[in-house]
């Protein structure tokens, strides 16, 4: 009877656990939640922050935070896939392809704060891009690419063989069935991870710190030349995004609502990774269920 | 009637200029992700470079001994005689995500069991996204979290300001807690079901199948994901740093104020100027968690060698 007896015990020590788990990560959502959407409104969504008085906005950091996702995207997506296709289908076992899979995951346990070290030194002083929403873009690059590399790598593996092979029976060349062939199979997944991927790219600070700065200039947002310097489009401009704003009010903050607004800013936040979240899987369904003839 | 010319005429002709597009085409599909690769390798040649080429100038150019770097109890660069004692950092970084692994590896695990042996549908479609979520949940929220729930929550119940390595432990604990659970679920997945049947066929409770079959079995996975946590929780700047106090100092007490290499790299880096030995010396903290990256990525890929064998 005692080994019966351990047995309940552990197994309702296992089930508190399970239910200890979803209780903080209600108990996470329901605090910033509640402390923050009271916070929320038009005004706080699109108004300047203030520096030293109440009632400041998070208008240019929430454009800014949008802006180096796309940016960011932009540059990762291509370089990813070039890099995912070579590794799943070009890659022969050998050596060299066992090293670039390590390049891969080194660099993708690299801490991120290491990545805006290297941003600050080699993108913003060597290239001279100064702290510029482009730096900051590049920086995520270096950290984003790994994920999308591996993403890509797995969603072309994941894909019959068969059509490969029809692709390559047809005469196509090797290439040409890779994009026209297997990339469409392998979207829904690939799209649906680099929403993911998009997601952690939102909430990224540490690497953005010494690379797209801690600052935005006075933005005009009725000028979108993207060449003039307080124009929101510039990429050459620093950017303070959402990320680096509830840091940074939670350490220099002075305006007298500073605890308010980063509750509001971290509402702000959550709800957009929950968005990115619940957007990513049903968005991947989707297109599942539009490029291939499964129901 | 004008029927419009057909392509059978015109595709023998055409097959020649054809291979060659296919060849053509090749070859630049090739080209670009050869391209890619390479610029992947190029990149984290040049991290290592680049931060290796800074952090090392102090030992070389000032003649910092690396002894005082790492068993220096005293950081005053600005200071005359200049101390560079990085002790207090690494020990910091160290307690808070050894600390924080040993509060989240067993709730990990227990998480893991739960989705795999005791109710795996219940797992599934709600415990599985809730720990996603988790980990997709932005650092510098945590460290509001922290800053606004757990300080102020140890304050009232422990002695000291409630800041310090305990409360960010808890706050690193609950951002690794996805990462350990995650490859541990993997682990239990793929164990053989045979292992886990012969057991309970030989009238095992499933708490003996678990501790005796299940987590001797898969525990080099369960220490990958224990590892990759803690290299995570090193790495991690701003969460930490919003709420361990950052006095350069080794505490006394779990609720004492401390700091960790992320942290004071995060603080100092931006109020010194390029190219000053202050400044070199905070590369040199980088070249550290560079090399602890190095360190981490070894010891899982030993790891992973055992769960193959």
């Amino acid at each position: 009877m005692r080994a019966k007896t351990v047995d309940r015990i552990a197994t309702s020590v296992i089930i508190g656990v399970a239910v200890l788990i979803m209780a903080v990560l209600a108990a996470l959502l329901g605090f910033l939640l509640v402390r923050g959407v009271r916070h929320i409104d038009f005004h706080f969504l699109t108004s300047f922050p203030q520096a030293i008085k109440t009632g400041g906005g998070i208008g240019p950091q929430l454009f800014n935070s949008l802006f180096l996702l796309v940016l960011t995207m932009i540059i990762t997506i291509p370089l990813g896939l070039g890099a995912g296709i070579y590794m799943s289908e070009y890659a022969k076992q050998n050596r060299l392809t066992d090293f670039i899979r390590l390049v891969v995951e080194v660099l993708s346990s690299f801490p991120s704060i290491v990545v805006g070290l290297f941003g600050l030194l080699v993108i913003v002083n060597t290239f001279n891009l100064g702290y510029s929403l482009l730096s900051g873009a590049l920086a995520l690059t270096v950290f984003n690419l790994p994920m999308m590399v591996r993403l890509t790598e797995q969603s072309l593996r994941a894909v019959p063989r068969e059509q490969k092979e029809a692709g390559l029976a047809l005469g196509m060349s090797k290439w040409k069935t890779i994009t026209s062939v297997m990339l469409p199979v392998a979207l829904p997944s690939i799209v649906t991870g680099s929403i993911l991927a998009a997601g952690r790219v939102f909430g990224e600070a540490a690497a953005l710190l010494f690379t797209a700065g801690m600052s935005s200039p006075r933005l005009d947002f009725t000028d979108w030349n993207p060449l003039h310097p307080t124009s929101p489009l510039n990429p050459l401009r620093p950017a303070e995004t959402l990320a680096v704003h509830i840091w940074k009010i939670n350490s220099e903050g002075l305006a007298p609502d500073a605890p308010e607004i980063a509750a509001g800013a971290s509402a702000v936040l959550v709800i957009m990774v929950l968005l990115f979240n619940l957007g990513a899987r049903w968005f991947g369904r989707v297109l599942y269920r539009k490029l291939t003839a499964s129901k | 009637m004008n029927l419009p010319a057909t392509d059978i005429r015109t595709a023998p002709a055409e097959k020649a200029p054809k291979r060659q597009r296919h060849i053509a085409e090749e070859f630049r599909g090739k080209f670009y992700v050869y391209f890619c690769v390479l610029l992947m390798i190029v990149i984290i040649f040049s991290i290592v470079y680049f931060i290796a080429s800074r952090g090392l100038a102090p030992f070389i150019a000032n003649g910092v001994s690396v002894k005082e770097m790492l068993f220096g109890l005293k950081w005053n660069p600005e200071g005359d005689p200049a101390a560079f004692g990085a002790l207090p950092f690494l020990f910091g970084s160290f307690a808070t995500s050894l600390l924080a692994a040993v509060i989240a590896a067993p709730l990990g695990f227990c998480a893991s069991v739960f989705m795999t042996e005791i109710m795996p549908k219940f797992g599934k479609t709600l415990l599985q996204p809730a720990i996603e979520l988790l980990a997709g949940i932005p650092s510098v929220v945590y460290g509001f979290v922290g800053l606004s729930v757990i300080v102020p929550f140890l304050r009232d119940t422990f002695p000291g300001q409630g800041i310090g390595i305990l409360a960010g432990a808890l706050v690193l604990s609950v951002m690794i807690l996805p990462t350990i659970t995650t490859i541990a679920t993997d682990a239990l997945r793929s164990l053989p079901s045979g292992l886990k049947e012969g057991s309970y066929a030989l009238g095992a409770t499933r708490w003996q199948t678990i501790s005796r079959i299940i987590l001797p079995t898969t525990l080099p996975s369960l220490l990958t994901g224990v590892v990759l946590g803690i290299a995570r929780a090193f790495g991690e700047a701003l969460a930490v740093q919003m709420v361990i106090g950052n006095a350069p100092h080794i505490p006394h007490s779990l609720f004492e104020s401390a700091t960790t290499l992320t942290s004071i790299i995060t603080l100092e880096m931006g109020n010194t100027t390029s190219g000053s030995l202050h400044n070199n010396a905070l590369w040199s903290l980088a070249l550290i968690l560079l090399l602890m990256t190095f360190v981490f990525v070894f010891v899982v890929r030993v790891l992973e060698r055992r769960v193959k064998r």
